[in-house]
């Protein structure tokens, strides 16, 4: 069945290794406007990651051969700190964080009303401070907040959120080691309140079935996470102004 | 849904009561029904619902549902009145740095001056301060500002001071009240540009005392009592 055989990622009462149900998902936290210098930002906190999106923009593109005519582009850098994992992540752009920023403003691209501002660029910049597992939906779910604290036309909010499988057995929101042993790793980025799919990767085999349970974990998980999102965001303007 | 928060020019609702709860909503959220409404500014037809596309306030005005974004960015619009500062200067035109995400353009045609080709480095230089009016702005976002107009002009004294693009309204409303009162207090010549800039000019202090009331309304934001603190504000000048 893959993976590895040996290692005991499910406990012997049916729960997981750090005591969550199999359809549990960590702990999330939301902060927004947490940067006062940009025009929207955001900290997310899920379980052991966390990570920060600042969001700069729109603003004319450079350089000039980025620009598109009719919509605008979306320049997003997703770094993780050298201090982010026990080992040392050697500064700067390598293959997985390149791959990472890919997708992830591909996934934003669906989601902001980017024909709106024609040859502009939206500077998109998610740095993980601290990772766990999982940390590109981390950086879905901050940028997503971010985007909507400055002040960007969106559809819809986007919740990254992954469903693996470990032992054979469908669980939500993968924790290190879980990812690690796993079986398969599918993180999607879904938007709520329509669950349309912007974003979806697989690592591993999953069956049909298997393949529809983890949308379904995925999909209730999206909606706790987007009421956190929402709550964010009220919680900065029911107290404070809208200025930067 | 909704939320105990700060209510926004309650007057130009039509039918608002008085002490109506105002509703934050966020991307995505649905604010209506798509069927007997209009969807405005903010909005988004998406199936059965309008939806918001921004964090803000939802409103709704003869059946036209909107969102009255919290924070946004500036987006020039034709008859703007704009606070430009030069960034480039070429033979015979301007580039302006008007707040939004694209530099204005002022050609010399439009300049007040008669400008010979070359010398338009005399009459306006980089980091010169202008009061200029869109003259249009085209489907690519290209803006050309125009300098032909009654006060249209470069700003030589005073100072330029920023208040976030969605709270100009807010200073305007009603009248000009909040502006007149801060004329009032501080005698000084106060022009307001749409782009989130505001220039005044008068005795330092003056000045000091009109970027107070500015800062004030930057941090009060949305809330209902602004125009009450700037009254406040205003008696306790007035009193000094």
């Amino acid at each position: 069945m893959g993976g590895y055989g040996d290692v005991q990622l499910l406990r012997d009462d049916g729960l997981r290794l750090d005591g969550r149900k199999l359809d549990e998902m960590r702990e999330v936290q939301i902060e927004a406007g947490v940067l006062p210098a940009a025009d929207g930002s955001a900290w997310v906190k899920h379980g052991l990651n966390v990570a920060v999106c600042a969001v700069y923009g729109p603003m004319e593109a450079h350089p000039r051969k980025i620009q598109r005519q009719d919509r605008a582009v979306i320049d997003l850098r997703y770094n993780m700190a050298p201090f982010s994992t026990s080992d040392r992540i050697r500064p700067g752009f390598n293959r997985r964080s390149r791959e990472i920023s890919k997708v992830t403003a591909e996934a934003l691209e669906s989601v902001v009303l980017v024909e709106r501002y024609p040859r502009s660029k939206i500077r998109v910049e998610i740095e993980i401070l601290s990772a766990e597992a999982g940390t590109r939906c981390v950086g879905i779910t901050a940028a997503s907040v971010a985007l909507a604290d400055a002040g960007i036309p969106m559809r819809d909010m986007i919740v990254g959120v992954a469903s693996g499988k470990v032992e054979d057995t469908v669980v939500l929101d993968l924790d290190k080691a879980e990812d690690n042993y796993g079986q398969a790793d599918l993180p999607m980025g879904i938007l709520p309140t329509t669950e349309e799919i912007a974003f979806l990767q697989m690592d591993g085999d999953l069956s049909v079935e298997e393949f529809n349970l983890c949308m379904e974990y995925n999909m209730k998980a999206a909606k706790e996470i987007h009421e956190i999102q929402m709550d964010a965001l009220r919680r900065r303007y029911e107290s404070k102004n809208g200025g930067a | 849904m909704g939320s105990p928060v700060g209510r926004h020019g309650d007057k130009e609702m039509t039918g608002a009561k008085e002490g109506a709860v105002q509703r934050l909503v966020t991307p995505g959220e649905a604010i209506g029904a798509s069927s007997g409404a209009r969807a405005g500014t903010g909005t988004l037809k998406q199936g059965d619902n309008i939806i918001s596309t921004k964090l803000g306030y939802a409103k709704e005005n003869n059946g036209v549902l909107f969102v009255e974004p919290i924070y946004s960015a500036y987006l020039p619009r034709s008859g703007d009145l704009v606070v430009g500062v030069i960034e480039s200067v070429r033979n015979n035109l301007w580039f302006a740095e008007v707040n939004g995400p694209f530099n204005g353009l002022l050609p010399m045609s439009l300049a007040p001056w008669k400008v010979e080709f070359g010398a338009a480095r005399e009459h306006m230089d980089i980091g010169d301060v202008m009061l200029a009016r869109v003259q249009e702005v085209d489907e690519a976002h290209n803006i050309v500002l125009t300098m032909k107009g009654v006060g249209l002009r470069k700003l030589k004294e005073g100072s330029v001071l920023e208040l976030p693009v969605n709270l100009i309204k807010t200073i305007r409303e009603n009248n000009e009240e909040i502006l007149n009162i801060l004329k009032e207090i501080s005698d000084c010549r106060i022009i307001v540009g749409d782009n989130g800039r505001i220039w005044v000019d008068g005795d330092p202090a003056n000045i000091t005392t009109v970027r107070d009331g500015i800062d004030l309304i930057k941090s009060m934001g949305h809330e209902s009592n602004v125009l009450s603190s700037i009254q406040n504000y205003a008696n306790e000048r007035r009193n000094n």
